[in-house]
C-alpha cells in the first residue's frame, strides 16, 4: 500500500488513528488446518499467486485444535489481527473437527464481543485445498480491514502496563 | 411446617448409621452469627451440627471434586435445587459416578447473600423443589421465577458501544488479584492441574498485570461455557467484586440461543461444547 493510500486510511479512522507510524504494517496471524488451508496456500504460492507478506502462518493438525488460548496469546504478542482456517464442514481430516470448532467460535467470538473486543479483528474461515484464490483472497481482504483499522490499540494497551 | 435442620440431621443420622454413606457434606453453623461453614460429617453423633437456614448459600458440590471428599467411596451431600444442577453437570461430564453420591436435598424458598442480599439465582429459581435426589426434606414450595431477572444486567453491557464495554471490563479485570478463589468455589471448575498454573509452556501470565487478568478471565468464562449453572459461587467467592455472572450468565444466553441448551438440567445429555450438529451457524465463517 502507498503512503498515500495509507493517510486516506488514517483520516477516515479519526483522532486515533493518526498516532499510527508511517511505518506501521499490520500484523496477522493465521491458524490454518494442515489438510485444507494449508495446501491451500501452498498451492497459492505454486501458482504464484500474490498476497500481502503481513500474513504469519502457524499450521495446526486441525480447526479441532484451535485453541481460544491460541488467539488471546497472538493478540499479547503484538498481532492487530487473528485468522482461523479450516476445512469446508464435511471435509474435516478428522471426520468432525471442523464442526467441533465451529461451536467453540461460536461461543468464543461472542465472548470476545461482550468483552469490547473487535470482532472485524478476528476471522473465521473455510478454504480448501483447491482454493488457492480464496486463501489470497482472504488474506488481502483481512490484511485491507486491519490497516484500515490500524493497530490494535485496546490490547496494546494491556500488554503495555508496567 | 417442618423443621429442615431437623430433618436433615434425621437423614444423615439414618445414612451414617446404616452405613449407606461414608461421609455428609452439609453446613453448620459459621464463626459469625449470619454465617454459615461447610462440614464433612463422618460419625453418626456428628449430624447435630448439620444445618439449613437462608444463609446456606455456598454450593457445597465443589467438594466432590477434590480431596478428601474425592476419594471416599460414598458420600451424602446436602443440596438445595440450585446445587443440584452443578452435580448433574458432574454426572454428565463423568466427573462424579451417580452411585457414589446420595443427595439430600432441601427445598429452599431463597438464600441471602453474605451480604443479606438476595441473590440474581433466587430470583430466577426454578428448582426451589429439586426433582433429581435420593431423599427430600421441607415442605414443597412451588417456584415464580423471574425470568428477566438473569438477563436485565447483560442486557446493560450489550447495548454498550464496544469501547465501553471494553473499557467497563478492563476496569473490573484491573481489580483482579488472581487469587483464583472464583476458581476454587466453582463446582464446575474441574481440572486438577488448571490451565493458569501450567507453565510449559505459560499460556496464561500470572502475575496480577492487565495482560493475565484478561486473558484469564476470558478463558475462566470460556471453559465454562455452556456448563456452568450460575450458582453464583464465583462472584460471592471474588474478593474484588468482579461481576463474574455477567460473564457467565452471556454465555449462557449465547448457548442457549445457539445450541438451544440449558446446564444442568437433564444427566443423560451431551454438554453443548461436546458434541455438534451438521446444521449450527455458519453464518460469521467465510
Amino acid at each position: 500500500m502507498t503512503q498515500e493510500t495509507r493517510t486516506e486510511a488514517s483520516a477516515a479512522q479519526g483522532s486515533e488513528a493518526q498516532q499510527v507510524p508511517a511505518a506501521w504494517e499490520p500484523r496477522v496471524v493465521a491458524f490454518i488446518c494442515n489438510w485444507c488451508t494449508y495446501t491451500g496456500a501452498d498451492l497459492a504460492g505454486t501458482s504464484r499467486m500474490k498476497y500481502p507478506p503481513n500474513v504469519r502462518v502457524i499450521k495446526i493438525p486441525c480447526t479441532g485444535r484451535f485453541d481460544p488460548l491460541f488467539m488471546i496469546k497472538a493478540f499479547e504478542r503484538g498481532a492487530d489481527g487473528v485468522l482461523v482456517s479450516g476445512c469446508h464442514p464435511g471435509d474435516c481430516h478428522y471426520t468432525a473437527g471442523n464442526y467441533n470448532a465451529r461451536r467453540k467460535f461460536t461461543v468464543f467470538r461472542k465472548l470476545l464481543e461482550f468483552s469490547g473486543i473487535d470482532l472485524e479483528r478476528v476471522w473465521f474461515s473455510w478454504i480448501s485445498a483447491a482454493e488457492g484464490g480464496k486463501w489470497v483472497e482472504t488474506v488481502r481482504n483481512f490484511t485491507d480491514v486491519i490497516r484500515q483499522k490500524g493497530p490494535f490499540q485496546e490490547y496494546r494497551e494491556m500488554i503495555d502496563v508496567r | 411446617m417442618s423443621d429442615r435442620t431437623a430433618d436433615i440431621r434425621e437423614v444423615a443420622r439414618k445414612w451414617l448409621t446404616d452405613g449407606a454413606v461414608e461421609a455428609v457434606v452439609g453446613w453448620e453453623q459459621g464463626t459469625y452469627r449470619d454465617r454459615t461453614a461447610p462440614v464433612l460429617v463422618r460419625r453418626a453423633e456428628e449430624s447435630e451440627r448439620l444445618l439449613f437456614n437462608e444463609r446456606c448459600t455456598n454450593n457445597l458440590m465443589t467438594y466432590l471434586k477434590r480431596e478428601p471428599v474425592r476419594s471416599l467411596k460414598t458420600v451424602g451431600i446436602v443440596a438445595k435445587g440450585c446445587d443440584i444442577k452443578a452435580l448433574i453437570g458432574l454426572i454428565q461430564e463423568a466427573q462424579v459416578p451417580r452411585e457414589k453420591v446420595k443427595i439430600l436435598a432441601v427445598t429452599c424458598p431463597g438464600v441471602k447473600n453474605p451480604d443479606g442480599v438476595v441473590p440474581v439465582k433466587c430470583q430466577a429459581c426454578e428448582v426451589n423443589t429439586p426433582t433429581f435426589y435420593d431423599e427430600i426434606v421441607g415442605d414443597k414450595i412451588a417456584s415464580s421465577p423471574d425470568r428477566a431477572a438473569r438477563l436485565r444486567e447483560i442486557e446493560k453491557i450489550e447495548s454498550m458501544s464496544a469501547a465501553e464495554r471494553y473499557r467497563f471490563w478492563r476496569d473490573q479485570f484491573d481489580k483482579c488479584i488472581r487469587c483464583y478463589a472464583c476458581r476454587q468455589a466453582c463446582p464446575l471448575c474441574i481440572c486438577n492441574r488448571c490451565i493458569a498454573e501450567k507453565n510449559q509452556p505459560q499460556w496464561i501470565e500470572t502475575s496480577a498485570h492487565p495482560r493475565g487478568n484478561f486473558a484469564w478471565n476470558l478463558i475462566r468464562a470460556y471453559h465454562l461455557a455452556g456448563r456452568c449453572v450460575e450458582c453464583e459461587a464465583c462472584e460471592t467467592a471474588c474478593p474484588v467484586n468482579i461481576p463474574l455472572m455477567l460473564m457467565n450468565r452471556h454465555m449462557a444466553k449465547v448457548v442457549e440461543e445457539a445450541f438451544d441448551y440449558q446446564a444442568g438440567r437433564d444427566p443423560e445429555v451431551q454438554p453443548p461444547l461436546r458434541t455438534f450438529k451438521l446444521d449450527d451457524d455458519n453464518s460469521f465463517i467465510l
